[in-house]
């Protein structure tokens, strides 16, 4: 398991470029894969544009309690990029103005942010529709001053979104660290207890799911029922829905799939699992991402790559909402992740999934 | 071939091409292959670690990384996948070891 980031430890990947340079290279030079963007023109969907603004995704810096194996964030305790109150200042200008309807607080762990819950506070003011913070459930239990953020979620009414790599202990401990399992149970024991995730509750408790590994996740629906049964069973524990999220090829778990000998069989079987009908609703069409130092991206992927909006405006200070959905998306063989199947995004899958087809 | 080795695990990619020899009766295999594979009366979980336990029975090394990366796609476990392939390997055991009886009717037989 490891305890620091790539970049903490100087790896080759941990630079953005040098990513690139790999999901451009080897089979998809060589066409022995068709590139991302010959793929979405053989179905007329290229270039991607954006539709209708729904998600503004911040994320409020890179540091984590966990240094989980296919983190895309290449996040740790050792990440210092972390966003100021100046920074956060601009960005609830925008969320006062924005037609989007979903805020989405991600990280890192997002509650790390020393201004975190000033920010939700003011936040809150803007009556955001879907007001979302993506907690990784062990935050709560890593240190007392984080034990009542249960409390604090419920105060501001908080979709909590978290993640739950599965219902045993052996491979979430295997992905996440040792002890993760036990701390992420107390931790949605103690978001039950404030009524969250219970059946009918106005308190939106659900969990995300991505695989432990080099393979796609299997159909959201019966993963959906698998989990529920388990966690009900085994510890009494109940939440609303499961988002199954594919692993993009970015960053930590990129590292991995080279390291394993994994990257080639994996990046067939996003191409093998292609879907036009997922490039549709794709995330990158209804959100905007906003990095720590304020820039904005098309997704957090593209923040990871640090691809920045191909637009005039780069950075939330000169955020202009129509002038940013006029753009082009960049994309690049990563996106083949959110295409995969029934597709992925943050939300989970894009389109209905199919019993069955996995 | 060029490795000279009879199984490249990167051919299981390929086995789609099986069609662009005999295009009626690959379409045809694959379009039941699809079809034995959705949830029905078993669900797709089940079928799954039947598809692992027979893989291990014919022996087929393709069908085996299938199987178990299907597996681990599904959310089963390792301790189920292991359970699975004993089934098979139990099945395929006592297949061999019940014409024991055949061997001892024909020793009785030519006995005095």
């Amino acid at each position: 398991m490891q305890t620091k980031s790539l970049k903490k430890q100087n790896k080759e990947l941990a630079d953005a470029q040098r990513q690139l340079e790999i999901l451009s290279n080897g089979i998809f030079s060589d066409k022995e894969l068709p590139t991302f963007a010959k793929k979405i023109e053989e179905t007329g969907q290229f270039p991607l544009r954006p539709k209708k603004l729904e998600i503004l995704q911040i994320n409020l810096g890179y540091m984590c309690n966990q240094v989980c194996e296919h983190c895309h964030v290449d996040a740790g305790p050792d990440r210092k990029e972390i966003m100021t109150k100046e920074t956060m200042l601009q960005c609830l200008e925008v969320i006062k103005n924005t037609n989007a309807t979903t805020l989405d607080l991600t990280g890192g762990a997002p509650e790390m942010n020393p201004n975190f819950r000033w920010f939700v506070n003011e936040a809150s003011k803007a009556g955001i529709k879907d007001f979302i913070v993506r907690s990784n459930l062990t935050i709560i239990r890593a240190n007392k001053k984080y034990y009542d953020l249960p409390e604090f979620f419920k105060k501001y009414n908080i979709h909590v979104v978290s993640s739950m790599p599965h219902w045993t202990r052996g491979k979430t401990d295997k992905q996440r660290g040792s002890g993760v399992f036990d701390k992420s149970i107390k931790a949605l024991q103690d978001l039950n207890a404030q009524g969250y995730g219970l059946p009918n509750s106005k308190l939106k408790l659900d969990l995300v799911y991505n695989p432990s590994g080099a393979f796609l996740p299997g159909d959201q629906v019966s993963m959906e029922r698998d989990f529920k049964n388990a966690l009900l069973e085994d510890f009494g524990i109940q939440f609303h829905n499961l988002f199954t999220i594919t692993n993009l090829p970015v960053s930590r778990f990129l590292d991995y799939l080279i390291a394993s000998d994994n990257y080639e069989d994996y990046m067939y079987s996003l191409v093998d699992a292609y879907n036009p009908s997922a490039v549709e609703n794709v995330m990158c069409t209804n959100t905007i991402s906003v990095s720590w130092d304020g820039y904005l991206y098309d997704c957090d992927f593209n923040q990871m790559l640090k691809l920045k909006v191909a637009s005039s405006v780069k950075h939330i200070s000169e955020y202009n909402e129509e002038v940013l959905n006029n753009r082009t998306i960049i994309i690049s063989q990563h996106c083949y992740g959110c295409t995969a199947g029934a597709g992925s995004s943050c939300q989970g899958t894009v389109i209905p999934t199919e019993a069955g087809i996995s | 071939m060029a490795d000279n080795t009879y199984y490249d695990p990167k051919d299981l990619r390929k086995f789609g091409k099986i069609t662009e020899w005999n295009e009626e009766l690959g379409t045809k295999f694959f379009d039941y292959y699809g079809k034995v594979f959705e949830e029905g009366a078993l669900t797709a979980r089940e079928k799954s670690l039947i598809a692992l336990a027979v893989s291990h029975v014919v022996k087929c090394p393709y069908c085996i990384d299938a199987y178990t990366k299907d597996g681990l796609e599904k959310g089963i476990t390792k301790e189920e996948m292991m359970e699975a392939v004993h089934v098979g390997a139990a099945i395929e055991s006592g297949a061999t070891l019940v014409h024991g009886v055949q061997m001892m009717n024909k020793y009785d037989k030519l006995s005095m």
